[in-house]
């Protein structure tokens, strides 16, 4: 049974694969975490195929930039219910990398954190399948904020705009 | 005082929702206890030694009397009768139901009130000059600041699931009333080189296992880019703050490890990235809250002296109890709560109510809450002080001690907290028994103990003049003594005198202390002064002379 994730506000099959699902596939869009991508960057680079690549808590999101334009996914993996770098992370690769392919939150993902991680910019999510649905609600649990953000990955669900917008610099 | 909008009663009713659910998924068992911990936490929630405990947000302090009038009435009806007002300007109720805490929350929304933030690794209730607004001594009002700090970090998305939490204090004056140097982020607002105001920002300081005091990373900031500011100490915080160990978690132990200098390199690094974005502060924004802190319609009235003549009782109440008012004919009143046989900070329903009826009558409907855990009228007119200090005498609530030894700032302790090694309050009582002669009190002058149950330091005892802390010795109670510290402007960490005595012998060991105090004091000398001018030995040889005859 494919993967089911939230994206885009949506609750869609995952087309992409991590690197132990890949095997004998040479097309699909594959998932690579950073170590397996800088062992082997070479290889992967001369791969025709969408290429995306998982940061853990501790990684600077720097390590990227000299690659940044061949991923068409970034993902930042949560390591339990505490861990918060992925935010800073995610705000970092959109705002000052300008990172617009997919932004996908994996690890422990749950409903209760999903409206922070898409108002950092987080489009796509990894959720325990039975809490699926339960998380696209939840996507709509405030309907304002009050500092500006990066909410990519809110579409319509911040329905009523936000707060202290700030003067244009 | 601040007035929700319609997108604030919204944002507090939508959270009451959230964390009612999330109590429902809770008690169904569909999240685990750690899961649910750090979701309640977010909500001002414990579970405590006898109950779950709630912090409910006072921001920076300020109440107005259907607020009080609320806070008394869940008190009675949801907890037992009382709550404690804690160092961070917040109350806490010890003995709430977790079924019915989303109940709670929802009445308080009602009110304009939440507790949103007041526990957890996120950032905390901003804490400002309980005598803002009305302090001679002041550049300019904070809370306007402090307002804007509290909506910006308000379910700040990248910011609430930091490695630790994080408390932001804010204050405009030259006395400084909010120990703004032992927060993880000290905001002053100061003079800039061409006259104009801005903020000097200082990052680091805290208490706790390890008490630091904070640094300055920034001189001068102009005003519109403070909540930039912040967000990249914040982001370098978030990134690089250990999450390894609690005990190394705090921002303190980063600046630390790195040095102010590399520190605030990065900072500015950071900042280079967010003062990009859309968050600079501009005028109106800024205005508009201002509009909200605007003088109350002061009437023209000349200074009086309203304890001329007086009993006095209350011309000792006068003296200790109220302080200075820029506006002629004005005093801004404490009200203690350190009455000697009432735990530090606590208050009744009905003496809750009572305050907010007396606010109405006396202070423009509104009640500030002190650092210290004491009630603050702000704008009482002189001549009225008499009338107010008779209602407040008949309460319990007119205890002429503040700024005295016995106006304590102490934790709730073994009695409440699960963290706690020692009792607090009880050593309070003691403390309160043996120094029942307001004479020596007032001799003594200045004197400020702080007392914590434990190494977290609620109590903020690194920064008593004398501190006293409680420490586990083989499953007894023993108490570690510090002389030294403060809070002030001129904050400084204590130093320990020696080796932590018995529980019984702490009023002894004080009364030594200031044995050594009153015989080697100069004119005018406070405690502290002598402390730092002798240095411990003194003290220190006195202490452990001979067993204390507890």
């Amino acid at each position: 049974m494919p993967r089911r994730l939230l994206r885009d506000g949506r609750i869609v099959d995952d087309d992409w694969l991590y690197l132990a699902e890949a095997e004998g596939n040479a097309a699909a869009p594959l998932i690579l975490t950073l170590a397996e991508w800088q062992a082997d960057r070479d290889k992967w680079l001369a791969q025709d195929r969408r290429l995306g690549v998982v940061l853990s808590p501790a990684h600077k999101v720097e390590l990227l930039a000299p690659d940044i334009a061949r991923f068409a996914l970034v993902g930042a993996d949560f390591s339990g219910p505490s861990e918060g770098r992925g935010y800073s992370q995610a705000r970092e690769l959109r705002e000052q990398w300008q990172f617009a392919g997919e932004l996908r939150a994996t690890g422990y993902v749950r409903r209760d954190q999903l409206f922070f991680m898409a108002r950092c910019g987080f489009n796509s999510f990894e959720l325990p399948d039975t809490d699926i649905e339960a998380a696209h609600a939840a996507l709509a649990t405030f309907s304002w904020a009050y500092q500006p953000s990066n909410d990519a990955g809110l579409g319509a669900c911040l329905t009523n705009g936000r707060r202290h917008e700030g003067a244009p610099h | 005082m601040y007035r929700y909008d319609a997108v604030d009663k919204t944002l507090v009713r939508e959270r009451v929702s959230q964390f009612r659910d999330q109590t429902r998924r809770f008690l169904a068992g569909e999240l685990t206890d750690d899961e649910f911990r750090h979701l309640r936490l977010r909500n001002g929630l414990y579970l405590q030694r006898h109950a779950p405990m709630l912090r409910v947000a006072i921001p920076y302090g300020l109440l107005s009397s259907t607020q009080l009038r609320a806070l008394g009435s869940i008190a009675r009806r949801y907890d037992r009768g009382y709550g404690h007002f804690t160092t961070r300007q917040n109350i806490q109720y010890n003995w709430p139901k977790l079924e019915q805490v989303p109940d709670i929350l929802a009445e308080l929304a009602e009110v304009e009130m939440h507790a949103i933030q007041t526990s957890g690794n996120c950032i905390r209730n901003t804490t400002s000059d309980h005598l803002a607004g009305v302090t001679p001594d002041e550049l300019e009002d904070p809370r306007p600041w402090c307002e804007l700090i509290r909506q910006w970090s308000t379910f700040h998305p990248e910011f609430t699931y930091l490695p630790r939490k994080f408390k932001i204090a804010v204050t405009g004056a030259a006395q400084d009333r909010a120990a703004s140097q032992v927060h993880d982020v000290g905001v002053h607002i100061v003079r800039g080189p061409g006259g104009e105001l801005g903020f000097e920002i200082l990052a680091g300081g805290g208490l706790g296992r390890t008490p630091i005091i904070g640094q300055v990373v920034r001189e001068f900031l102009p005003r519109e880019h403070l909540l930039s500011y912040l967000e990249a100490i914040l982001r370098v915080y978030n990134l690089e703050g250990r999450r390894d160990n609690i005990h190394k978690a705090r921002i303190k132990i980063l600046v630390k490890s790195l040095g102010i200098e590399e520190f605030r390199r990065r900072v500015e690094a950071e900042w280079e990235n967010t003062r990009a974005g859309g968050l600079r502060v501009n005028d109106a924004d800024i205005a508009r809250l201002r509009g909200f802190f605007n003088p109350p319609a002061y009437r023209k009235l000349p200074d009086t002296e309203p304890a001329a003549g007086k009993s006095t009782a209350f011309r000792a109440w006068y003296r200790y109890n109220t302080t200075a008012h820029k506006v002629p004919g004005y005093r801004a009143v404490y009200i203690s709560l350190k009455k000697p046989d009432v735990a530090p900070g606590d208050i009744t329903d009905t003496q809750m109510e009572l305050v907010a009826d007396l606010a109405d009558r006396f202070s423009f409907g509104e009640v500030r809450v002190t650092h210290t855990q004491n009630l603050l009228f702000a704008d009482v007119e002189q001549d009225k002080t008499f009338e107010l200090w008779q209602t407040l005498e008949k309460a319990g609530l007119a205890t002429p001690n503040i700024g005295t030894l016995t106006d304590m700032i102490c934790c709730p302790g073994l009695d409440f907290c699960s963290l706690a090694n020692a009792g607090s309050i009880d050593v309070a009582k003691l403390i309160n028994d043996r120094f029942d002669d307001y004479d020596y009190l007032y001799d003594l002058g200045e004197l400020e103990i702080k007392m914590s149950g434990c190494m977290n330091a609620c109590g903020h005892h690194h920064v008593g003049h004398i501190g006293i802390l409680g420490v586990d010795k083989s499953g007894e109670e023993w108490y570690q003594i510090t002389i030294g510290g403060a809070a002030g402007a001129d904050a400084s960490l204590g130093e320990v005198i020696g080796p932590s005595v018995r529980k019984i012998e702490v009023p002894e060991t004080i009364e030594r202390l200031l044995e050594v105090y009153v015989e080697r004091r100069q004119p005018d000398e406070r405690f502290l002064d002598v402390v730092r001018r002798l240095g411990v030995k003194p003290f220190k040889e006195r202490v452990y002379a001979a067993p204390a005859a507890a």
